[in-house]
C-alpha cells in the first residue's frame, strides 16, 4: 500500500517534461487560437474585443450587397480540394511506400539499415529548398524539359509548373518516407517462415500480398496514412510553390488570414474548423479499428 | 609557443575590445532597423567613419513585423524604414517620433517633387530613402504587340496565354488593377471592385504564376514573358537577358517610397538626426542607391551612380508618368480585397 503513492509520485516527475512540453507548444497555443477565433479582427492584425461568433459564421455565409446573410461556397470548395489532395497524396504514398517498405523488410539486416538511413536522408535538407528544386527540375527551361528536347521525345517544352498534378507530386514527394517508415517498422518485426509456410500451402505471389503482407502491413498503413494525411491537409508550400498560387489551399488561405488579409480572428477560425476535420477523421479511424476489433 | 602566441592575441584582442569600447561611447551607437538586403555597407562603413558612431543594423521582411515590434515598446532601435502606406499608422500609433525634417542641414537637398509628400506633409515625421514603381516588363523577342498599356498586362493577346506571371500579394495586384480601370486606390465600392474581379478572372486562365519571388529568375529566362515586376527588379533582369524591357503604361503606375524615420522609444535621437543629415547628401544617397537599385530622392545623387545605374531605363520615369501611390488600405478595403481574392483562387 505505501509503495503505490511514491510510484506514483515518480511516474508523474517522469512523465512531467512530456506533459510540459505538450501543454506549452500544443494545448496553450490551441487555447490562444480558440480564444483568438471567437474575437473581433483588429485593422492592422492582432485581435480585441467584442467576443463574437462572426469568424465562423464567415466560414459558410457571405455577406451581400444589403448586408444579409447568404450561403457561400467558396470556402467549402477550398475545403474540399485539399481533401481530396490529401486523400490523393495519401493514396500515392500508399502504392509507392508499400512495395517499398516491403523490399526494404526483406534485405539481410545490414542492408536494411543502409536503405532505411537512405529513406531518412531528405529530411537532411530543408523542405523549402528540396521544393524549390522541383521547380529547377519541371519549369519550361528544367533538367526534365531539357531532358525530353535532346531525347527527342517532344519538339516544345512541357509545362509541368503550376498545375495540380506538379502540387500532388511534389506533396507525395515530400510525405512519403512518412508512409514508408511506420509500414517498415510493422513488416520487420514479420516471420520470415509465414511466407515459406504460405508457398507450402501452394499461395501464390498475389495471395500472400493480400492475406498475409496486407494485414501484417495494416496497422504500419494506418500510422502512415495519418502521418501524411494530416500534413498535407495543412500544407502551404507546395501549393503556393508548385501550384504557382493559383488555386488556394487550407493552409495558404489561413497564411492569407495571418499575412495580408490581416483577419486574425478568421483565421484562427478556420484553424479550429480543420482540427475539427482532423480530430473527426481521426476519431472515425480508431472507432472502425475497434469495431473491427471486438468481432475477432 | 603556440599557447604563447595564443596569449598574444587573446591580449590584443581584450585591448582592442577596450579600445572599439572606449570609441564607441565617445560617439555613442546608432541602432539600425531596416528590410533585408536593402542598405548598403559601403554607407554604414562611410558612416562610422566620419563620425566615429558605432552602427548595428538588423533587417525585418515586413510593415507588419516593424509594427509589431515597435509596438512592443522596447525595440531600442534608433533609424527604421517604413513604406510610405504605412506612415501615417505609424504616426498614428505614436510609434514613430516628429524630427521636423525641413529644420535639419540637407533638407534642401531633397527633389521637390518629394518634399512634403501625401502620408507625411511637411515632413514632420520622415524623409525619403528610395523609391520606386510597379507596372510589369515584356520580352519584347516574345511578345510583339505594342507595349504602352497596362492593357497587354490585364487582357493579353491569345499567343501569350501561360506566359503572364503577377505578383502574390493581392493588394499589389489590385491596386495596380485599379490604375488600369481608372479608379483611386483602396476601393471600398463594392460595385467598383466587382469590376476589378472580373477584370482579374478574366486575366486567370492566362496567368501561370501568382508569386513576388523569383521574377528576376522567370523573365531573364523566358518561363514568363509579361511579368508585374519593380522596375529595381527589372532592371536586374535586363541585365541577364537584354529583351526585357520595363513598361512605363499610359494609364499610369503604382508608386512607392520607403522612408526613414525615428522610433519614439529611439535610444539617442540626435544621432539619429546626424545620421539622417548624412543620408540627405547626394554622396551618400547614390552610394546607397548603387547597392539597392532604386532611384534615390535626393538632387543630385544620380552623379554618384554607378555607370548600369546611371543608364538604366527603368529608374527613367517619365516626367508626365502618372504615378498612384498607393495608401494603407483601410479595414473595409482590405476585407473586399480578400474575398476577390479569395474568390479568384476558389
Amino acid at each position: 500500500m505505501a509503495a503505490q503513492p511514491r510510484f506514483r509520485d515518480r511516474a508523474l516527475l517522469l512523465a512531467g517534461p512530456a506533459l510540459l512540453t505538450i501543454v506549452i507548444f500544443m494545448v496553450l497555443p490551441m487555447a490562444i487560437a480558440l480564444v483568438y477565433s471567437f474575437m473581433t479582427a483588429s485593422p492592422y492584425g492582432g485581435v480585441e474585443k467584442p467576443y463574437t461568433a462572426g469568424a465562423y459564421v464567415r466560414f459558410v455565409y457571405d455577406r451581400d450587397l444589403d448586408d444579409s446573410l447568404v450561403f457561400d461556397t467558396t470556402y467549402l470548395q477550398i475545403f474540399a480540394r485539399s481533401l481530396i489532395l490529401a486523400a490523393l497524396t495519401s493514396l500515392g504514398c500508399l502504392l509507392i511506400g508499400l512495395p517499398m517498405a516491403w523490399y526494404v523488410a526483406t534485405r539481410r539486416p545490414v542492408q536494411r539499415q543502409i536503405l532505411v538511413l537512405l529513406v531518412t536522408i531528405p529530411f537532411w535538407t530543408n523542405l523549402l529548398i528540396r521544393t524549390y528544386c522541383w521547380v529547377l527540375l519541371l519549369r519550361d527551361q528544367g533538367l526534365v524539359n531539357n531532358v525530353l528536347l535532346w531525347l527527342g521525345l517532344t519538339k516544345a517544352p512541357i509545362t509541368f509548373l503550376y498545375s495540380d498534378g506538379a502540387v500532388l507530386l511534389g506533396l507525395i514527394y515530400s510525405s512519403l518516407p512518412f508512409m514508408v517508415l511506420p509500414i517498415y517498422g510493422a513488416l520487420e518485426k514479420m516471420d520470415p517462415r509465414l511466407v515459406e509456410a504460405a508457398y507450402d500451402l501452394y499461395a501464390d505471389r498475389w495471395a500472400i500480398m493480400r492475406k498475409l503482407v496486407w494485414p501484417l502491413a495494416k496497422p504500419g498503413v494506418a500510422a502512415g496514412n495519418l502521418l501524411v494525411f494530416v500534413p498535407a491537409l495543412g500544407a502551404f508550400l507546395q501549393p503556393d510553390i508548385l501550384g504557382g498560387g493559383k488555386k488556394l489551399m487550407i493552409g495558404s488561405l489561413i497564411q492569407q488570414q495571418f499575412t495580408t488579409g490581416r483577419n486574425w480572428a478568421f483565421g484562427a477560425a478556420l484553424s479550429m474548423i480543420l482540427m475539427a476535420f482532423v480530430l473527426g477523421a481521426m476519431m472515425w479511424s480508431a472507432w472502425r479499428r475497434a469495431a473491427i476489433a471486438v468481432p475477432v | 609557443m603556440k599557447r604563447k602566441a595564443l596569449q598574444a592575441l587573446a591580449a590584443v584582442a581584450v585591448l582592442g575590445g577596450l579600445v572599439a569600447g572606449h570609441g564607441a561611447q565617445a560617439a555613442g551607437d546608432l541602432f539600425i532597423y531596416n528590410w533585408t538586403d536593402y542598405t548598403s555597407p559601403d554607407l554604414i562603413k562611410k558612416f562610422e567613419q566620419e563620425s566615429g558612431i558605432k552602427v548595428t543594423l538588423d533587417t525585418y521582411d515586413s510593415n507588419e513585423t516593424l509594427l509589431a515590434k515597435l509596438k512592443s515598446g522596447s525595440s531600442g532601435y534608433d533609424i527604421v524604414v517604413v513604406s510610405s502606406d504605412f506612415v501615417p499608422i505609424f504616426a498614428k500609433e505614436g510609434v514613430i517620433q516628429k524630427i521636423d525634417a525641413p529644420k535639419l542641414a540637407g533638407y534642401a537637398n531633397i527633389m521637390d517633387r518629394w518634399k512634403s509628400p501625401v502620408w507625411d506633409k511637411d515632413n514632420q515625421y520622415t524623409i525619403p530613402y528610395d523609391w520606386g514603381v510597379t507596372s510589369y516588363s515584356v520580352n519584347t523577342k516574345q511578345v510583339k504587340a505594342p507595349a504602352d498599356s497596362l492593357k497587354l498586362l490585364f487582357e493579353p493577346p491569345p499567343e501569350a496565354k501561360g506566359k503572364i506571371g503577377m505578383f502574390g500579394s493581392p493588394s499589389e495586384v489590385m491596386s495596380l488593377a485599379e490604375v488600369y480601370l481608372g479608379m483611386t486606390p483602396c476601393q471600398t465600392d463594392v460595385a467598383n471592385m466587382k469590376k476589378v474581379s472580373e477584370l482579374l478572372e478574366g486575366q486567370a486562365p492566362f496567368v501561370k504564376v501568382y508569386n513576388s519571388d523569383g521574377i528576376i529568375d522567370r523573365q531573364s529566362s523566358g518561363e514568363t514573358w509579361i511579368h508585374e515586376v519593380w522596375n529595381g527588379d527589372s532592371a536586374r533582369a535586363r541585365v541577364n537577358n537584354p529583351d526585357i524591357k520595363f513598361v512605363f503604361p499610359k494609364e499610369g503606375v503604382v508608386g512607392w517610397m520607403d522612408n526613414v524615420a525615428v522610433p519614439t522609444s529611439a535610444k539617442d535621437p540626435e544621432n539619429a538626426k546626424k545620421f539622417i543629415e548624412f543620408l540627405l547628401k547626394p554622396e551618400n544617397s547614390g552610394l546607397s542607391s548603387n547597392f539597392t537599385h532604386y532611384a534615390s530622392a535626393v538632387t543630385g545623387a544620380d552623379a554618384y551612380f554607378d555607370a548600369n545605374m546611371k543608364d538604366a531605363p527603368e529608374l527613367k520615369v517619365p516626367a508626365d508618368e502618372k504615378i498612384a501611390f498607393t495608401p494603407a488600405c483601410p479595414e473595409e478595403a482590405t476585407k473586399l480585397m480578400d474575398r476577390v481574392w479569395t474568390k479568384l483562387k476558389k
